[in-house]
């Protein structure tokens, strides 16, 4: 292909730079909770992290480097490839911690519910990239979204990946409520979501339960499933206004952290940097998320626009729902927080999806 | 670029830009609503959590101080405190409790249905409480579970002092047992520094020298991580060893004491007559302190309690008993000095006493005919004794009993000891409201009655007849030093008082007692030995009244039968020793108690005669804890 000057003149600077800078404050902070106070070093995980960042810097160009109108070709082929690697995990995945999510590539084990979200978004930008019907769409138009997604959440939801399975439930309601679904085929949609939640909670596993129960009661059990979300909202309140200081969180240090360099990265973060720590973290991402609105706004067509709302979405929903299941606002599910915990696979998920809304936001100056 | 940015207007997509602003509202509440969450718990509950986390890492580690050890007058080593392990398991730490327990039995080589079950029994606990899997397992236990430690998550292994007692059940009443504290005394002694779970002494000399045995607990504050590990210790404050109590005791007295009464219940005191050293103190049936050191269990306490036997009661001083016959010497001494009798006159005895309307017989069927004073003790004549009782009268016979220590407490230094009864006229009006009735006084005349004596006080009160008249406190503990071997505090003898009594009564009386072991007819012939010349009394003190027939001891049921009393000294020439047999329902003094007696007085003169260097000697370093 050939690169036009324009692209990069207009390549976004300002997005590219955050997401460093999100990338730095989990290194950082992925060093910390792995930092062993008697060996005063903290493993490989930092600079693995670090590795990941190449590969996300890679998938990065590689969203950058073609207009995203490609993108609406391979959204069927890439949702195809996912649902297939889904149930490759399903029957060859590796298991840890429970669940099986991973799919051994020697180097790297690729975790597919990640760029799984990422499918969801193209699927439906491709799906409601035409004009809206006037009065917005009915159920009855939508089952094509329905019928491409519906299997891509059953299958994290057996692994069991619940907070993942959530993640691509809400991303892919926040894109059909603003691709125009009607506000009563909503409510019906709502309605009958609620009617089921029964039978859901039939098909949980006993730990998701138990996380549910102690969420609404966290003393129910305060040596088992509400041990965490005690622990961790501990870590967040004895770093007070402004933290114990880098490396010196002792609720991370001596262990009481579950999952402390993935899912619950954010406690450690609290417990060192304080409420002003926090503050300009929430900040840092408020800011992208309101920059990438803009883009959004901005877009060149409704194909665009989706896009990046999507992927918006995607953050939007990691963030908050992972903050609040730290902070003990929602039952405990696994969720990372974007950038910042360690893993390859959502890194690199994330740093596509940037590269995404680079390329919207790039090209919104091309005809 | 304003051309463009029309064009980009034109196109686009407008529903989407629409619903934009309320995208930002949402996104603004989404955020507030966290930023409220965070200054909910970092400024709000900020304090609370910090005080949390501060609790969350740091655990106070107590490290009870190792108690004292106790040795013998010779430095022989009867209690020690060695280091002991127990094997413990908190199933919270490891995923898999089952397959955890099946990989230690298969280490330690025991059934692993044993250790399943132990973990069933302890489903009920608190999270995180441990289970105890074994106490005070060996050495082998030991390294197998700190070789496999990785493979066994959950496993730990506590260090403990604990007591160790060397001769077992041999002098249990004397040094007594530990218990863990109970709630009560936690109440009373947290002051002290004691904590739930604490060992203290319960009985004995652990009891009443608690103080002095314990030592100071030391601690760690200690930094743990979740699963309880330790990470460092910020803060140690080292525990204080307890000191060092030296008796009076000699273990190999003791020894021959506690055989000597195998298969008895009753009791054996030796005291040193010059200075009241408590030689032996010997109390059947015994219990074995070590199971009280592994930690009893309920059905093994609940077994010693409820024997018929009382094993937990000190005989010798917790014990009391009627003294029979032996107290025909307080009887004699009381009529010398009071003036009351004439040792050469002679009685006749034709076998019974007719006091009022009642007739008092003598233990020998058929009488004893003529008696003096002295053949009157040797052959241990009742009658003679019967008529003496109410010339001399109730209260001066109290006033010479309670001259001799009976009557009152000896404050050996052990607690629960009982002071036994010498009963007056003053005692009777206070107690019952009524006179004293001379006819009661013909019974006290043999030892029986409302009279009561504890061993160890016969004990005192032949260690005065021997030395001369001066009573000492009996006394237990010689010595206490501190680990270091520097003297901390001595106990010497210890004068009650010097009875003033005529030197030829006592004179009169050790005559008489002499030849209650060698005269022909003596009461006492089973105590004669070729080593030592040895003075005693016979006594035989009646558990039932009997009334008319003589009864053979062995047609009683074993409750009815009588207590069988020896209490002597020796050599009679310049005593050194005296010593108190009592064999309950043992029958006849002479016969059941004399002849142990012997044995310990025996063994006593060898101990005497062996040189000192041949005696084993105090083995230093090897069997300490520390």
């Amino acid at each position: 292909m050939q690169i036009d000057r324009r692209l990069i003149s207009h390549f976004d600077w300002t997005l590219f730079l955050l997401t460093l800078t999100f990338v730095c404050i989990g290194v950082i902070t992925i060093y910390s909770a792995n930092y062993n106070i008697t060996e005063e070093h903290a493993g490989g995980l930092p600079s693995r992290q670090l590795m990941w960042l190449g590969l996300g810097l890679v998938a990065m160009l590689t969203a950058i480097a073609f207009d995203y109108h490609y993108l609406d070709r391979i959204a069927y082929p890439f949702c195809g490839l996912m649902l297939f690697l889904l149930v490759l995990v399903l029957a060859i995945g590796h298991s840890g911690g429970g669940s099986q999510r991973w799919i051994n590539l020697g180097f790297f084990r690729l975790q597919p519910s990640e760029p799984a979200k990422l499918a969801i978004v193209l699927v439906m930008a491709k799906y409601f990239q035409d004009d809206e019907p006037p009065k917005g769409y009915r159920l009855r138009d939508i089952w094509v979204p329905f019928a491409v997604v519906g299997p891509l959440v059953v299958l994290t939801l057996v692994q069991p990946d619940l907070g993942t399975a959530i993640i691509l439930g809400v991303v892919f309601l926040s894109m059909i409520l603003m691709s125009g679904l009607r506000l009563r085929s909503f409510f019906y949609l709502a309605g009958t979501g609620l009617a089921l939640l029964p039978i859901g909670w039939h098909f949980l596993k006993s730990y998701q339960r138990a996380r549910i129960l102690t969420f609404l009661d966290p003393d129910r059990d305060p040596l088992g499933a509400g041990y965490h979300v005690i622990q961790s909202k501990i870590a967040i309140g004895s770093g007070r206004l402004f933290g114990k200081g880098y490396l010196h969180g002792t609720q991370n240090r001596l262990d009481f952290l579950p999952a402390q360099h993935t899912d619950f990265i954010f406690a450690v973060f609290s417990e060192e940097w304080g409420f002003v720590g926090c503050l300009v973290l929430l900040l840092l991402y408020l800011i992208m998320i309101a920059y990438c609105l803009r883009l959004m706004e901005r877009a060149k067509d409704r194909f665009g626009g989706l896009l990046v709302f999507g992927m918006v979405a995607i953050f939007f929903w990691h963030v908050v729902i992972n903050v609040a299941m730290v902070s003990g606002m929602m039952p405990v599910v696994g969720v990372p927080l974007p950038m910042v915990s360690y893993g390859g696979s959502a890194l690199a998920s994330m740093m596509f999806a940037i590269g995404v809304m680079i390329n919207v936001s790039m090209r919104r100056y091309i005809f | 670029m304003a051309v463009l940015t029309d064009i980009n207007k034109q196109d686009g997509a407008p529903e989407l830009r629409a619903r934009a602003r309320l995208l930002y509202g949402v996104l603004i509440i989404a955020f507030l609503a966290l930023t409220a969450r965070l200054t909910f718990l970092q400024i709000i509950q900020g304090e609370r959590y910090t005080f949390l986390s501060e609790n969350n890492r740091i655990r106070i580690k107590r490290i009870p101080g190792t108690r004292g050890m106790v040795f013998d007058h010779q430095g022989q080593l009867l209690v020690d405190s060695r280091p002991s392990f127990d094997l413990l398991f908190v199933p919270e730490d490891s995923e898999e409790p089952e397959n955890t327990l099946r990989r230690l039995a298969h280490y330690l080589g025991r059934d692993e249905k044993e250790l399943l079950a132990i973990l069933e029994e302890n489903k009920q606990r608190p999270a995180f409480d441990e289970v105890i899997l074994g106490r005070d397992v060996d050495w082998s236990t030991v390294v197998a579970v700190e070789s496999h430690q990785l493979d066994l998550p959950g496993i730990t292994l506590r260090t403990r002092p604990r007591r160790s007692y060397a001769n077992g059940a041999m002098a249990a009443h004397v040094l007594g047992y530990m218990g863990e504290i109970g709630s009560k005394q936690l109440k009373l002694l947290k002051e002290q520094g004691y904590a739930v779970g604490d060992e203290i002494g319960q009985f004995g000399l652990e009891r009443r020298w608690e103080e002095v045995l314990r030592g100071q607990s030391g601690g760690q504050q200690v930094e743990v991580d979740a699963l309880g590990r330790r990470v460092r210790v910020l803060h140690e404050v080292p525990d204080v060893p307890g000191y060092t109590v030296n008796l009076t005791l000699d273990r190999e007295l003791q020894e021959t004491a506690f055989e000597a009464l195998n298969g008895k219940e009753g009791t054996i005191v030796a005291l040193d007559v010059q200075n009241g050293a408590i030689l032996a103190m010997v109390s059947t049936p015994a219990f074995d302190p070590n199971v009280f050191a592994r930690g009893i269990k309920a059905e093994e306490w609940r077994g010693l309690i409820q024997d018929r036997l009382r094993p937990l009661s000190n005989r010798a001083i917790q014990g009391q008993y009627p003294p029979g016959s032996t107290f025909k010497i307080i009887m004699a001494i009381a009529g010398l000095e009071e003036g009351v009798l004439q040792p050469e006159a002679r009685i006749f005895d034709p076998g019974y006493y007719n006091f009022g309307n009642r007739a008092f017989r003598d233990w020998k069927k058929g009488g004893h005919g003529y008696v003096d004073l002295h053949r009157a003790i040797v052959e241990s004549c009742d009658v003679y004794f019967y008529q003496l009782g109410p010339r001399i009268g109730i209260d001066r016979i109290a006033k010479w009993a309670r001259a001799f220590g009976l009557g009152e407490k000896s404050g050996l230094g052990l607690d629960d000891e009982r002071s036994g009864l010498v009963p007056d006229s003053e005692w009777k009006r206070k107690k019952y409201r009524q006179p004293w009735y001379p006819g009661e006084t013909v019974s006290i005349g043999i030892g029986q009655g409302y009279l009561t004596v504890t061993p160890l006080q016969l004990a005192n009160m032949m260690a005065a007849i021997a030395n001369g008249g001066t009573l000492y406190r009996p006394r237990l503990v010689a010595k206490v030093e501190s680990v270091d071997g520097a003297t901390v505090r001595e106990y010497g003898p210890e004068k009650i008082r010097t009875i003033a009594i005529k030197p030829e009564t006592l004179e009169r009386i050790r005559n008489a007692l002499a030849d209650v072991v060698k005269a022909p007819g003596g009461t006492g012939g089973a105590a004669r030995s070729s080593l030592v010349e040895i003075a005693g009394k016979t006594g035989t003190a009646q558990v039932v009244e009997m009334k008319g027939a003589y009864v053979k001891t062995e047609q009683l049921t074993y409750f009815n039968r009588d207590h069988a009393w020896f209490v002597s000294y020796a050599p009679v020439e310049n005593p050194r020793i005296a010593v108190v047999v009592l064999v309950e329902h043992g029958g006849h003094g002479g016969d059941a108690a004399a002849p142990l007696a012997k044995k310990v007085i025996e063994k006593y003169v060898e101990l005497q005669r062996r040189p000192a260097d041949q005696r084993q000697v105090r083995v230093e370093g090897e069997n300490r804890a520390d």
